[in-house]
This record gives structure tokens, sequence and C-alpha cells, in this order.
């Protein structure tokens, strides 16, 4: 936020500067706090994105760091209290130098932890700094170092059934790692779950723009009876509650399969679904814009001896691409993030499971896992955003054809 | 994991090809059985084309027009009938279904008790009367939803309109405008899981992993598990749909307000009208039309919201909406015919925005 470009690129000073002349106080009163904009506007952007910068941090943090300090703090040092696996069993000790002794290390070799204080207790897991020596319930002297190695002594033999742990609070240098979304991907199934995803979402899209496309151009150049009156049906179905159609549609599908003897979920069904329950609004945007093609372009084509179907394949499509695609981003994004229509349709098994099915499956699963649960919303959120990021032109012109008309 | 990719391909690909070859095929026979050549008569020809020309919208109309009748139109009137049947759809129940969920109004404002709490006796029975007054959790899914309804609208069209117009002004607006728009791409519950870390709970004492916590816990208050406090949970759901929608709001009024012709806005500053002036006295009138829709589009969505509240409590400490309930009573509890009844309640909300919606597209139609 540089001040002079702002300045520079300010339409209300370029136009008031004129006026500036004769009457710069009024021009002066009128100017807004800049910075007061400036401020709220960031305020306003920071409170979106934050959430969803907080779930891509926490991502690729620690699994151990992610349980115990907020994701702003993913830069700091972190502290953890933990305790040790047990020590090793009595007869591990070697004779010394007179002395029994046991040694080994706390925290294991893959381990960015650094033991800060430690105790035999989780009481006194705070009690005594790294490098001290303490003596143990069970019997003689250890010494902890900070690294984890630690020391254990005794000038009889050691006596004792159960090893002792150590507890101790370790400070852990922050560590990014991709270690969250191998884990989802392959413990989890999501990977399946993606794949799903994709054989639900791209066939229903296409399926859904195709049977959209055909049925707008003839609501828009072909003559017959009752087109007005489609026109106002596919308005009217634009707001008929999803929920209306499950029950009946679901017992319809059970029927019609049962005779063929096929189960009455599954890929096809779900498609024709998501194609049914999009199909107004896509009608409905396209059909708007087809009707705002030339006349003349039409009316050319006919005169030449194209049929309705050669000028829909070879001129209608063509300039309708832009059209096309704000409908397809539409269709696609909505089938991707639907939750409804695939649980209903296709089942929550592992087998057909989507991506948005199964997030709620982790939510009630590992509700407070959130190594898991953040690695996993980013893949399912992952190919919404970049179908966002690089063809938001469509998409908000999609926007504005469906509701500003 | 490589066979399911093809496999998936293959059926993709069968199922694509199958509308092809429906379209193309149909329009093949149309053009092959009524073709014509010049050794027929003109009336022959002319008969061909003529019924050519009225079959052919069909067959491109003949698909969409199936699946809309089957997946939206019959639905509305199969979800109407098994509204008035029992649980499993069999038997002919009249209105039981909608009296389970609202009652019977005339019990609504009475007591069962009198004013000393002892039972009020039913003279012609001589038995405690006993009051049906509906369903607790439909009457309160339905209070939420009108909480719902007032909220989440308003919030969303509200912050849209600030951050379009104050985006207008600074030069990252469109950088702005596209951060705040981002959450419309996100699915309702990944920004359930989104919202579930912001509200994570920690024990005070520990560090707080959640934003909200932490915040409160920097100004010095207690941590709170924010899910489980009534009527604030549901507040913190429908904060959700509006960080969702206030993009979608801001885009489309962000547009209108560039349709303000500059000539307006400029006689408005040479009058010597100040900025809120303008936003509230040209800005605001002249959009109200755009705000209207977004408004309405939003409410649609907030009457079919299900995935937050499913992904976020399941509906559990007073946070139920229709929408999932009916989903509990349908797939869970297996009673079609409650579930159809609370489907048909939500229809009968939507409604009034859908003759609104007819109402403008037969004006722009300018016919019927």
């Amino acid at each position: 936020m540089s001040t002079p470009t702002m300045v520079d690129t300010d339409p209300d000073v370029r136009l008031s500067s004129p006026d500036e002349v004769l009457r710069p106080a009024r021009t002066r009163r009128f100017r807004p706090g800049r910075l007061v904009t400036h401020l709220i506007l960031f305020f306003m952007v920071a409170l979106w994105t934050l959430p969803t910068l907080g779930l891509l941090i926490s991502s690729v943090r620690d699994p151990d760091q992610l349980a115990i300090s907020g994701w702003w703090t993913s830069l700091a040092t972190s502290t953890i209290s933990d305790q040790s696996p047990r020590l090793p069993a009595a007869d591990a000790a070697v004779l010394e130098n007179g002395i029994y002794v046991i040694r080994g290390n706390l925290l294991g070799d893959d381990d960015n932890r650094t033991i800060a204080t430690f105790g035999g207790t989780a009481t006194t897991s705070g009690a005594n700094p790294a490098g001290a020596t303490i003596e143990l319930r069970a019997g003689g002297m250890i010494t902890v170092e900070a690294n984890g190695d630690y020391v254990w002594t005794s000038p009889t033999p050691f006596e004792y059934t159960t090893a002792p742990r150590i507890s101790y609070v370790a400070s852990m240098a922050p560590r990014f790692t991709t270690e969250n979304y191998s884990t989802v991907l392959s413990a989890n199934g999501i990977d399946r779950a993606f794949i799903n995803s994709a054989t639900v979402a791209i066939p229903a899209t296409i399926i859904s723009v195709m049977v959209a496309a055909f049925a707008a151009y003839a609501l828009a150049w072909m003559k017959f009876p009752g087109r007005t009156i489609f026109v106002i049906a596919v308005v009217a179905l634009l707001v008929v509650p999803l929920q209306m159609a499950l029950i009946p549609v679901l017992r319809l599908h059970n029927e019609i399969a049962s005779i063929f003897g096929v189960p009455g979920k599954g890929y096809f069904a779900v498609w024709l679904a998501h194609t049914g329950f999009g199909l107004p609004l896509a009608v409905y945007l396209l059909r708007n814009y087809m009707v705002g093609l030339p006349r003349e372009i039409m009316e050319s084509a006919r005169m030449d001896g194209a049929s309705h179907f050669q000028t829909f394949t070879t001129m209608v499509l063509p300039l309708s691409v832009p059209a096309l695609a704000s409908i397809a981003i539409f269709q696609f994004l909505w089938i991707w993030n639907d939750l409804l229509v695939a649980l209903v349709f296709l089942g929550s098994q592992d087998e057909y499971v989507v991506l948005t099915g199964k997030l709620v499956d982790l939510l009630g699963t590992y509700g407070e896992d959130w190594n898991l649960l953040t690695a996993g919303a980013f893949i399912s959120i992952l190919v919404p955003l970049i179908v966002f990021f690089s063809l938001q032109r469509y998409f908000v012109r999609g926007l504005l054809a469906g509701s500003v008309k | 994991m490589l066979d399911q990719a093809l496999y998936a391909i293959q059926i993709v690909a069968i199922a694509v090809l199958g509308f092809i070859a429906y379209y193309w095929g149909a329009n093949w026979v149309l053009d092959r059985s009524l073709a014509t050549n010049a050794t027929m008569s003109h009336e022959t020809i002319a008969r061909r084309d003529r019924r050519r020309t009225r079959i052919r919208p069909w067959i491109f109309l003949a698909p969409a027009l199936l699946l809309l009748a089957v997946y939206l139109v019959y639905p509305v009137f199969e979800t109407l009938r098994l509204s008035l049947y029992d649980r499993l759809g069999q038997n002919f129940v009249g209105l039981s279904n909608y009296q389970w969920a609202f009652g019977n109004p005339a019990d609504w404002f009475r007591s069962a008790t009198d004013a000393t709490g002892a039972p009020i006796i039913d003279a012609a029975t001589g038995l405690p009367i006993v009051l049906n007054q509906g369903d607790p959790t439909f009457w309160r899914s339905t209070l939420n939803n009108v909480a719902w309804l007032i909220i989440v609208p308003s919030l969303a069209t509200a912050f849209g309109l600030v951050i379009a117009v104050l985006a207008d002004r600074v030069w990252w607006g469109g950088i702005a405008k596209t951060l705040v728009f981002m959450p419309m791409a996100i699915s309702f519950v990944g920004a359930a899981v989104i919202w579930r870390f912001v509200y994570a709970y920690r024990a005070a004492g520990t560090d707080q992993i959640g934003l909200l916590n932490a915040l409160v816990v920097a100004f010095g208050g207690e941590p709170q598990v924010w899910l489980g406090i009534p009527w604030l949970n549901s507040l913190l759901l429908m904060i959700i749909l509006v960080w969702i929608q206030t993009g979608f709001a801001m885009v489309i009024l962000s547009a209108a307000l560039r349709g303000i012709p500059q000539e307006t806005l400029e006689a408005a500053r040479i009058d010597g009208a100040n900025e809120r002036q303008i936003f509230f006295g040209i800005m605001i009138p002249q959009i109200a039309g755009t705000i209207l829709v977004v408004w309405t589009t939003i409410t649609i969505i907030v009457l079919k919201v299900f995935d937050i509240v499913y992904a976020m409590t399941n509906g559990e400490n007073g946070t139920q909406v229709l929408a999932n309930l009916m989903y509990r009573w349908t797939f869970i509890s297996g009673d079609s015919g409650r579930g159809s009844a609370i489907a048909i309640v939500i229809m009968l909300a939507v409604l009034p925005i859908m003759i609104w919606n007819i109402r403008r597209a037969r004006a722009a139609e300018g016919a019927l």
C-alpha cells in the first residue's frame, strides 16, 4: 500500500482537479479518508483470507506441533510435554568400572526436539534442567542431556520388574513436512475418493452442458407450440429445492434398477441426478445467451439450406463457447463440491464415496486430528481453487448472466 | 488405483458417447426417413419439410424435458403425495405428518397444567388433557431457519456491498475482490473443516490452536467450546455461509455499481454531495433491483443449507435446520412421510420467490 501510487491513480482526484484551483476547500472536503478505506478493506480481506490460510499452513506443519500450537506461531519454536518410552529392562545394564550403567536416547533418532527439563514422574517433568542428575524411584541416578542421551548408573545391580519412564518438556524447532498429505492419501483413502469425485463430476458436467445446449437452442431459435411455457417452466424449476427430489427419485431409481436387476445407486444414477438438478440454471443461462446471437447469422445459414442441426453444431456452438465455458465451470464446481446428491445416489462406501463425503467421514472419525483434516480438506478444495483462479473470468461472467438478467 | 482410473475413463467415455450418439443419430434418422429429392412432387417435398421442422425441436428438447420431468417436476408431486402417507409410503394418513410437525394450532398457546401446576382434567373423559404442540425439534429447526434467513442474506449482501464499494477505490481492489470471492469455490464441507479449525478448543491454560479462542485468550478471556453454546453456535454456523456468499454478493453488486452512469455521480459531486450522501442517496437506489436479486438468490441457498450443519454439528446442541432434519427423518429414521412433509415446508418457503421469478420472466418474455 504505497501512498504515492494510490494518489496517482485516484479517480476522484483526477476528476476534481480542474475544480481544485477554483474551490480547493471543497475538493479537500469530499476526498474520503483514504487511509481508512485501505485499513477497512485490508481488515475485511484478512478476515476472509485467514481461515483458508490457516488451513493451508497447518496442513504442512509437523503433526505434533500442529496439535499443540496455533498455526500463526508455526515459525516459532514450540514446547511439548511428553513421556519417553519405557527405559530398557534391568538386564540391559553393563558393568563399567565397578558400576552398573544403562545408556540410551529418550527421543529416538528422527527428532528435531530438544529436551529442556525432565523428571521421574509426570508432575516433575519441569523440575530438572537438561544435563542435571536425579535419583529414580527404581534405583540409581540418571543424567539426561538436551539431545535426549541419558546415562543411568547404579553402584548395585538394577532390580526392577517394570522399567520406569522419564517425563520431559522438549522444545521443537519449526518443521514443515508433506507427511500429513502422504498419510491422508494412502491410509485414509483420499486418493480413491479423489478419483471417485472426478468420475462423478466430469461426465455429469459434460452431459448436462450438452443436454442444456440443445434444449437452449430449441428454446431460443426453433418455433414450436408451447415454447414460452417451457421457458417459464425452466425459470420456475430454478428454485425447486433439491430436498424435494431425494425420496421420489431414489425410489424411482430403485424400481427401475430392480427391473434390470442392478443396484439403484451408482455412477449412472448420480450423473443423471446431477444433470437433472443442474439443468434449469444451465438451460436458462444458455438460452439467454443464444437469444442474444445475431438473427442474421441464423437466417443466412437457413438460406444456405443448413438444417437446424447443422446451424447449431457449426455456428451456434462455436459462437457460444464463452457461455458454455461459464456453465461448465459452474456445473463442475457445484458437482465437485456437492455432498447431498452423492450421499443419496451414490452412497458412502469406500468404493463410491466422493471427496466431500470422505471429508465428513474424517471429521467424524478424526475430529481432533487436525493434521489429517487440514491436509484432507486442502486436497478436496485444490481442484476447485485451480479451476477458480485459472478461469475466474468465465465464472464471474456466468454469475452475472445468471442473476442480473 | 490405476484400474479404478481406467474404469472411470471407460464409463465416462461410454456415457458421453451415448448422449452424442442420441443427438446425432436421431437427427440422422429424421433426415433419412423424411428425405426429399428432385424426383418427388412439390407437395411431398413441402409436406416432408414441414414434418421435419415440426419434429426436430422435440429431438433437441427430449433429453432435457425428460430429465426435468423426472428429476424436478415429478418429485414435487410425489413428495406432496408421500407427505400424506405413512413412514413407508404405503397407507394414506391424511395430514398427520403435518400434525406431528406443527401440532394442533388450538394447543399452541394452551398449557396442560393450571396456574398451580396441576394437570388440567378433560371434563369429557376425566383424564388429564394431552396437548399436541408439534415436534420441538421441528419448531427449533424452523426457528433456526428463520434466523438463518434474516441474518445470512443481510450480512452477506451488506459485506458484499461494502467491499465492492471500497475495492473500487484502491489500487489493489482487484486482488482484494479475488480473495474475498475465493470461498465461493470451496465446498460447504471444506468450509466446515476450515471453520471448525477456527473454532477449535483446547483446555484453558494450554496453547489454543483455534484462531477464535486464541483471540479470546489474548484479550484475557476464557476459551470456550463454541459449538456447544446454544444460539451462539447457530450464529457461528451462519458466519460460514456469510463467508462463502459475500463474494457472490460482491461480484454482482460491483458490476451493478459500475453500471451507474458516471455523469450521475459527477453531477452529485458538483452539487456538493458528500460520499455518504452519494452512497445512500444515489448508489443504493440505483442498484436496488440488483440488491433484491442478490438477496433472493442467497435466501434460496439458505433455505437449502444442509452440508454446513451436517458436517459441523449434525444438528446437535440446538443447531438443527429443516434441510438436515429432513435428511435425518428420511435416511436415518427411514420415515419418508415425515421427511416429505418437511421437504414440502421448505418448498412452501421457496414458493413466493418462485412466483416472483416467474413474474419477472413473463415480463421479460413479453408474453403470456
